[in-house]
């Protein structure tokens, strides 16, 4: 396919591989925000080709992994409802809550329906005026100009039975949380391409500039990933700390002006509790007030539900980069994708998915470096 | 989740604006998707669509200009290796 098999060509690989090992001097350790990423790396082995110094720790990036346990829990809650229709990206439907999945409720009767995109939900509730359909709106910046755009139809066309749970996060107020903990131990970051795509990357320079830490813009193909980490180090071995742009052909400094707009048109930054690094001031996605209207916890009074995390699952530390998912006790013992403990374990992008399906076999030690 | 896939746009029905809808081929696989945030995508444009909408149009000539990069820094490193 155009735009995806030329990023994925061994012999540049090879190539970027021996630029970074030239390049690298000392340990580095650097984090990839996004989970499409995590999984790229794990799934055509590109730590393995990177010198031993430079480790990769995996990020925040999987925005279902970060929805804190109360959220889903509100989303089972309205799927138990009988005259509501809950849809979902289909990454969701093995989140565990705090007593239920959205799959368990479904094969309980519940009606859950996985589509592919939010605006699928609005036709749903077209199609279906004596029913309450709710989207389950999870994502990063990459997803919200979608979930607007179906905020928006709804509106226009007065569809008084359709609303969302949003559970948006944003990237860069958690990229300073990162950062500002005390045992961060990132020195730069791979920041996500299809975020940036749509926000554009000035809001990274000031977190670069301040943090004193490089930011590289990047791609997913595995070419992408390995040009990325060599920007990184590049910058880390000269003492720069700037914002670079390795995902030129789908990013620009400025991003995606209409779909910014959009965003702004619907929803307003909030405060937002992410799963593993708590709450975060203005990090989150809330309808404004002229939406309110279609906002399902609202409509449906859920405010008030709260839960406590799993105390086994160790995904906050994962998360932050502390530590990786075959160093977490329940890995592959307690916790698989059949039985998971936490959504890392079942989101597509989970790191823990990841390394289950790809490095099931592996020693941890064999994998830390540096 | 932020999973965008770059697909080829064949037409676009621009009888709702809000919408401005689109038929995409992502390798001969022809799909749906809203142009509503690309307004200056058309058709034969490569765009970037992620949850049914179109959130970026991929740029060809950033997208050569990767390639010949790394075709120069092959070059590079085929001289450091014969030097080595
Ligand atoms: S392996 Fe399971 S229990 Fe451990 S961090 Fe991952 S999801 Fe949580």
């Amino acid at each position: 396919m155009k735009y995806v098999d030329e990023y994925r060509d061994q012999r540049a690989a090879r190539t970027l591989a021996d630029a970074i090992r030239r390049t690298v001097t000392r340990p580095w350790t650097l984090m990839e925000v996004c989970g499409g990423q995590t999984h790229g790396i794990v799934k055509f082995g590109i730590d393995t080709l990177l010198p031993d110094g430079v480790r990769l720790v995996h990020g925040p990036g999987c925005p279902v992994c970060v929805t804190p346990v109360e959220l889903i829990d509100k989303a089972v809650a309205l799927a138990q409802r009988p005259e509501a229709i809950l849809c979902t990206f289909g990454d969701m439907m093995r989140v565990p809550g705090s007593a239920h999945d959205l799959l368990s409720v479904k094969a309980q009767g519940g009606d859950v329906r996985m589509v592919y995109s939010p605006l699928d939900a609005v036709t749903i509730a077209r199609k279906n005026p004596d029913r309450s359909v709710v989207f389950f709106a999870v994502g990063f910046e990459t997803t919200a100009p979608a979930n607007a755009l179906a905020v928006r139809q709804a509106a226009r066309d007065n569809l008084g039975n359709f609303s969302i749970l949003s559970a948006h996060v944003l990237v860069p107020p958690a990229m300073r949380a990162i950062l500002s903990a005390e045992d961060c131990a990132v020195n730069g970051f791979l920041a996500a391409g299809h975020v940036c795509t749509v926000m554009g990357y000035r809001e990274y320079e000031p977190i670069a500039q301040e943090f004193r830490t490089p930011i590289v813009v990047t791609g997913f193909e595995p070419v992408d990933i390995l040009q990325g980490i060599l920007l990184c180090v590049r910058q880390l071995e000269q003492g720069r700390a700037t914002v670079a742009n390795q995902y030129r052909r789908s990013v620009t400094r400025e991003g995606n002006a209409a779909a910014q707009a959009l965003i702004h048109e619907i929803f307003q930054a909030s405060p937002r509790k992410w799963r593993g690094l708590g709450e975060i001031p203005d990090s989150g996605l809330a309808l404004r007030p002229e939406y309110a209207a279609f906002d399902a916890e609202q409509r449906f009074g859920l405010a008030h539900l709260a839960a406590e995390e799993s105390t086994r699952c160790i995904s906050g530390d994962i998360l932050r980069g502390l530590k990786r998912p075959n160093e977490c006790p329940a890995f592959a013992v307690d916790c698989d994708p059949e039985h998971p403990l936490g959504a890392p374990m079942v989101s597509s992008e989970g790191a823990c998915a990841a390394y289950y399906r790809y490095r099931r076999d592996e020693q941890p030690s064999a994998q830390v470096k540096g | 989740m932020c999973l965008a896939v770059p697909g080829e746009v064949l037409t676009i029905d621009e009888s709702d604006p809000l919408l401005r809808q689109a038929r995409v081929s992502f390798g001969g696989v022809v799909r749906e998707v809203s142009l509503a945030t690309l307004p200056e995508a058309q058709p034969g444009d490569f765009v970037l669509v992620h949850a049914g909408v179109g959130i970026s149009v991929v740029d060809a000539d950033e997208a050569a200009q990767l390639l010949e990069d790394l075709e120069q820094l092959a070059e590079l490193e085929s001289l450091e290796d014969g030097g080595a």
